[in-house]
């Protein structure tokens, strides 16, 4: 029965994505920004055809890694916003009421939707991902290290807001589901490159915000172990001491002790997503 | 070995001799939202078969009590068992069919993909026909295809009928289910309730339509401040019977007698007596042919019942009586 109710409204979730405009917003803005891209890329190569092949190797890292949060961005926004209001919006309009009354548990309906959820923004992260990397193969001819723990942690990224947003839907309002989680993905980011920072210059105090931020909210951590596995390894090798601290390029990749955390805070998260739905009055 | 399948046996022919357990059956409900008390001690049993209408002023607590039984809001104390099993259970709500007061459904589904979810969800399989032979029992059957956003407020009330009865249901809990019906959706509906009756499914209907309840429901609870204040059949809810005299010449023996038959009020000529429920078929020809004897000249006699809605409006005025059952 559970099996059942979980694939059912797991599919149920991905055709609302796909008959709402929601995709197509999201298409319009992908094509906008990879067509930007490509552009960008093709001006990188012939106006600076004199760059040593260390210095576009270096350009094309950096500018991919922009590009790339551009996507995990739009990634976020758009399953940030789909998940808040599916739920915080179904129970609200009273969609929810006809659906909970036939023999389903709530939690199988919320794993359910977190499946379809997940399902729509990895193969969202994972497909626009992949058409930027092959549009930097065309452009450049650079192809990155490790192109698909790179598109998975981005994946990953994206997972995580949805569940914290999965979370806030069933106790706050359809539209401060959809907010608070960018808001909170857009302010760690932003502790991730003042921790970034704070390691560059060495002030220790600095560099823990960073390190906070990314255990509350592993959003920032998954990104930078993204970027580590889209750039060059020899690039920092080769310009390591000046390019600390720089916000789209990561010194290090991911621990597997990092990796790991990340797993237990969607599982935590989601277990106090079912157990706030579960009690919720409808 | 043999044994044991013979006890097993013994078993279930004992329990399929056992009369079904009730539709529902629900004891000492409660429920608290912050400081105000919404449902306070609510006890009742719609049984298999039968329609049961819930009545109630507003913020009587009708809803909630609904809610409960389907689990979707948590009661603070009080059991409910749908169809025989604890309502915690999931699976109780296997054979229950429920259309909300709020009703909504996905905007961007089609009708027939809305009954298709609900048939899913519910774990039953109904073909294809049956559903939309369901969609046309509620006069949407040329809009099948048409999504549910383009629909108007009646047209999704409808649906919602549909979505309640499309997992044949054994019991189909009906919150105001003619809300935003037009005149020819409520004798729809009332059409609808009576086929459901006839086939044997228990319905519990909320509704403030009085006459409807009135029309196809075999039991009454009134809710009233959260608490049950009347419950029973319509004849013992509606017991008292009336008789509308018009005399004259009627001297203080005649008017004796009348006050002898029940409760007398009298304006000009016309007198009312209210009956006692209890009275026997001779009680109204004896009480005529009486007054005749007295030199009563009567002009007309036509017998009256209350109608449920005075009766309604009767008990939440006084506050619920020991007429309770």
């Amino acid at each position: 029965m559970t099996a059942r109710t979980v694939l059912t409204i797991a599919a149920l979730t991905l055709q609302e994505a796909a008959r709402r405009k929601v995709l197509r917003s999201l298409a319009l803005l992908t094509f906008a920004l990879l067509g930007l891209s490509a552009w960008g890329f093709t001006r990188l190569d012939a106006e600076f055809g004199g760059l040593t092949s260390g210095e576009a190797r270096l350009a094309a890292s950096a500018v991919l890694n922009l590009v790339m949060f551009g996507l995990s961005l739009i990634a976020a926004l758009g399953t940030a916003f789909l998940a808040g209001p599916t739920l915080a919006g179904e129970t609200e309009s009273g969609i929810a009421l006809a659906m909970l009354a036939r023999p389903v548990r709530r939690s199988a309906v919320l794993l359910g939707k977190w499946l379809g959820l997940v399902t729509f923004g990895s193969g969202y992260v994972v497909l626009a991902g992949l058409a930027q990397l092959l549009i930097v193969r065309v452009t450049m001819g650079y192809w990155p290290p490790r192109p698909v723990t790179g598109l998975a942690l981005l994946a990953a990224q994206t997972a995580v807001l949805l569940t914290l947003g999965l979370l806030l839907s069933t106790v706050v309002s359809p539209m401060a589901s959809g907010v608070v989680p960018v808001g909170l993905f857009g302010a760690t980011w932003i502790a991730g490159v003042v921790g970034a920072v704070g390691d560059a210059l060495g002030n220790s105090g600095v560099a823990r915000v960073g390190t906070v931020s990314r255990m509350l909210l592993p959003t920032d951590g998954l990104w930078r172990g993204a970027m580590n596995a889209f750039q060059d390894p020899s690039v920092l090798a080769q310009f390591g001491v000046a390019f600390e601290g720089h916000p789209f390029l990561s010194e290090t990749g991911l621990t597997p002790a990092y990796v790991g955390w990340a797993a237990l805070w969607v599982a935590l998260v989601f277990g106090l997503a079912a157990l706030a739905f579960q009690r919720r009055d409808l | 070995m043999t044994g044991q399948a013979t006890r097993q046996e013994a078993a279930q022919r004992a329990l399929a001799g056992l009369p079904p357990s009730a539709a529902v059956w629900c004891s000492g409900l409660h429920k608290r939202y912050r400081r105000r008390t919404a449902v306070d001690g609510v006890s009742f049993t719609v049984e298999r078969g039968e329609v049961m209408g819930l009545l109630g002023p507003n913020g009587a607590g009708k809803t909630s009590v609904i809610k409960m039984l389907l689990g979707l809001v948590r009661p603070d104390a009080g059991e409910v068992l749908l169809l025989g099993r604890p309502a915690r259970d999931p699976y109780a709500r296997a054979r229950v069919g429920y259309l909300p007061e709020l009703f909504r459904y996905q905007p961007w589904l089609t009708a027939a993909e809305v009954l298709a979810l609900h048939v899913r969800l519910a774990g039953v399989a109904v073909p294809a026909g049956e559903r939309q032979e369901g969609l046309a029992a509620v006069g949407l059957g040329d809009r099948a295809g048409d999504r549910v956003g383009g629909f108007s407020k009646g047209m999704q009330q409808r649906l919602g009928l549909a979505v309640a009865l499309v997992a044949r249901p054994e019991l189909v809990i009906l919150d105001e289910p003619t809300s935003a019906l037009d005149p020819l959706g409520r004798a729809d509906v009332r059409d609808l309730l009576l086929s459901l009756k006839a086939r044997g499914v228990a319905v519990l209907l909320n509704s403030h339509l009085i006459g409807e309840v009135e029309r196809v429901c075999d039991r009454v609870v009134i809710l009233d401040k959260g608490r049950v204040a009347a419950a029973g059949t319509l004849p013992e809810l509606l017991g008292q019977r009336e008789l509308r005299l018009r005399l004259d010449r009627v001297g203080p023996e005649a008017r004796a007698r009348l006050a002898a038959a029940g409760r007398l009020t009298r304006g000009g000529d016309a007198y009312t007596v209210t009956l006692p429920a209890e009275l026997d078929d001779a009680a109204v020809p004896d009480l005529v042919a009486d007054l005749v004897g007295l030199g009563v000249r009567v002009h007309a006699v036509e017998p009256g019942r209350i109608s449920l809605e005075e009766r309604l409006l009767d008990i939440l005025r006084t506050g619920p009586s020991e007429e309770r059952s």
